[in-house]
This record gives C-alpha cells, sequence and structure tokens, in this order.
C-alpha cells in the first residue's frame, strides 16, 4: 500500500523526521540518520567559527539533494531573530521550509506563543513554507494554520525531556481541528513514545535527543524509524475497540464434551 | 580598518571584498551565507561587495540542531 506523507506539495515516504544535534560527530549523525529512514532533517543556523573555520561542514556529511533540509530558529527568543534566521537559512539555497521556534524560557523551551504567531505571519507572507513547534494547545494549532503554516508541530513534553506524550487528550483535539499535518514535535523518548503519536494519527515524529543521546543512536534510529512506521500502519489498521470483559479468540463450537 | 565578524573586532586590509576576506579566513563562501549590517549579501555579490571601516558581518552556516 502507498501511504505517503505529504507537505506543501511534497511526498515523502518516511514520517519521522529527525535532528542534526547532539551526536558525538558527523559520521555518527550521517549513520544516524540513514538507519532511520527520515528525508527531512532539521539544522540550526549558527556563526562560523572563524578562529577555526577548516572545520568540517554539517552538509559535507547530509546531501541537500538527498534531503529536505529543514532549517529551526532554534534559540530565538523573539519574532525578529526568529525571522532573520529565517532569511539567512533561505540564503543558503535549501529551500524555503524552516521549523520555526520562539522559545520563551530556558528552563521549560516552552514556545513564546504571540511571538510564534507574530513571525509565522511575517515568514508566511515572505513565501516561507512554516513549521511551527508549539504547546500543545488547539487554539494556538487553529490560529497557526488560519495564519497559513504548512504544518503544525505541538509538543509531547518539553524539548529533550523523554516523557512522551503528557496530554494526549490535547493532540487528539489539535488532531481533529486540523486541517494542516499535525506532528508530533520535542519530548519523545522512545519508540513506544512514537508509534502513539503515530497510532492516535498524527501525520510525523521529530526528535533528536530520543536518538542522539540514547546510548546506542545508530539502534535507536532503527527503533523509531520501526516505531513510527509501526504505529502509522496501526492507525491505518484501525484498532480494535477497548472492551471490559474478555471475548474469546477460538471458537466455543465443537468442544469436547 | 576595522570591522566587525560575528560580534568580534577584526583589523582586516583596506579594499577587501566578502569573497576576499572569506578566502583570508580560509572559509568556503559556498557552504556560508553572510549579512552586512543587517543587510543579506547574496552569494553572487560577494566579489562585488567592498567592505569599509565599521561593517558589522554576521558570517553563518548550518550546524546540528534539532
Amino acid at each position: 500500500m502507498e501511504d505517503f506523507f505529504e507537505l506543501a506539495g511534497n511526498k515523502f515516504r518516511s514520517r519521522l523526521i529527525v535532528g542534526t544535534g547532539k551526536y558525538k560527530d558527523f559520521a555518527e549523525t550521517k549513520r544516524a540518520i540513514e538507519v532511520s529512514g527520515a528525508e527531512i532533517v532539521t539544522v540550526a543556523v549558527r556563526r562560523v567559527n572563524i578562529t577555526d573555520p577548516n572545520k568540517e561542514n554539517l552538509l559535507d556529511y547530509l546531501d541537500p539533494k538527498k534531503y529536505t533540509i529543514l532549517p529551526n530558529t532554534a534559540g530565538c527568543y523573539n519574532a525578529d531573530e526568529a525571522v532573520r534566521t529565517c532569511r539567512l537559512a533561505r540564503e543558503a539555497g535549501v529551500g524555503k521550509l524552516v521549523k520555526l521556534e520562539v522559545i520563551g524560557d530556558d528552563r521549560t523551551l516552552f514556545p513564546d506563543v504571540p511571538a510564534t504567531l507574530d513571525a509565522a505571519k511575517i515568514l508566511v507572507k515572505e513565501g516561507f513554507i512554516v513549521l511551527p513547534y508549539i504547546t500543545d494547545d488547539p487554539i494556538t494549532a487553529k490560529k497557526l494554520e488560519d495564519i497559513g503554516c504548512a504544518a503544525v508541530m505541538p509538543l509531547a513534553a518539553p524539548i529533550g525531556s523523554g516523557l512522551g506524550i503528557r496530554n494526549p487528550y490535547n493532540i487528539r483535539i489539535i488532531l481533529e481541528y486540523a486541517k494542516v499535518p499535525v506532528i508530533v514535535d520535542a519530548g519523545v523518548g522512545t519508540a513506544s513514545d512514537a508509534a502513539v503519536a503515530m497510532e492516535m494519527g498524527c501525520a510525523g515524529v521529530l526528535m533528536n535527543t530520543a536518538i542522539a543521546s540514547a546510548k546506542d543512536p545508530i539502534l535507536m534510529a532503527e527503533a523509531m524509524r520501526q516505531g513510527v512506521e509501526a504505529g502509522r500502519k496501526a492507525f491505518l489498521a484501525g484498532r480494535i475497540p477497548k472492551k471490559l470483559y474478555a471475548t474469546a479468540s477460538s471458537p466455543l463450537d465443537g468442544m469436547l464434551n | 580598518m576595522k570591522i566587525k565578524i560575528n560580534g568580534e573586532e577584526k583589523q582586516i586590509a583596506d579594499g577587501l571584498s566578502i569573497n576576499a576576506l572569506l578566502e583570508s579566513l580560509k572559509i568556503r563562501p559556498g557552504r556560508v551565507v553572510v549579512e552586512r549590517n543587517r543587510d543579506i549579501v547574496q552569494r553572487d555579490s560577494f566579489g562585488a561587495t567592498m567592505l569599509v571601516e565599521g561593517d558589522a558581518l554576521e558570517i553563518v552556516h548550518f550546524v546540528g540542531g534539532g
């Protein structure tokens, strides 16, 4: 069965979007991403170290012809910084896709919602394909969709926390309301967390720490790939209803008397 | 002349283009984006853009992130 993840007119086979931070080196980054099967990878925009510029570049390991590069605005604390970062990222020539995150506070890394809305308005107007990181709030999700964001990306739990989906009811409401893809972004800890998100009907899952900081990132990348695939298939297959009492699996007829 | 590069004051030769500056810093132009006094400089203008005293440059690239 053909099942594509459609995002702003592009089709992807993989529903797992992975970050490129926190790996021990670029070789491990590359290997983990290959094993994860991800086709979209997030990157950050930072100053070049001008005293040691000869270091290798991430894009030497991640061919932008092979992967869709999704620059983020991580570390931006207001709309201006986020918009500026997106403009710089676009100039790098990897497309118009941006992961918008405007951080509200460095302990929780929860988004600053009003600033995210402000930045999204400007970026959409400038032709960016905006994927905003948001709290699991259906109203914010709806507002961002109305602004013209190509997807909404509610967090499962705080970035890097590994807690899994903390409020499945809100994610369900976001899913019910949304006409754009819903991607769970941040807070996933292990493969079952990713599977849960997909079983609920999310279009995809975005993660970084859960893979990069696992004891064996390459093996976890494979587990996440399978978790996302299993969850997606279970969603499409349609699970049985939950019941309080047993229903026998073996026939009741033909028993020995 | 003095300019600011990524927030740090640097003494550079007069009459350098952005291309020449990147070359002197051993930075590959194809992998970076340059902002000069808050305006993005398009890559095909790196050669023609001459730096002047007091310019503030940001030279950025992609790094690992989530």
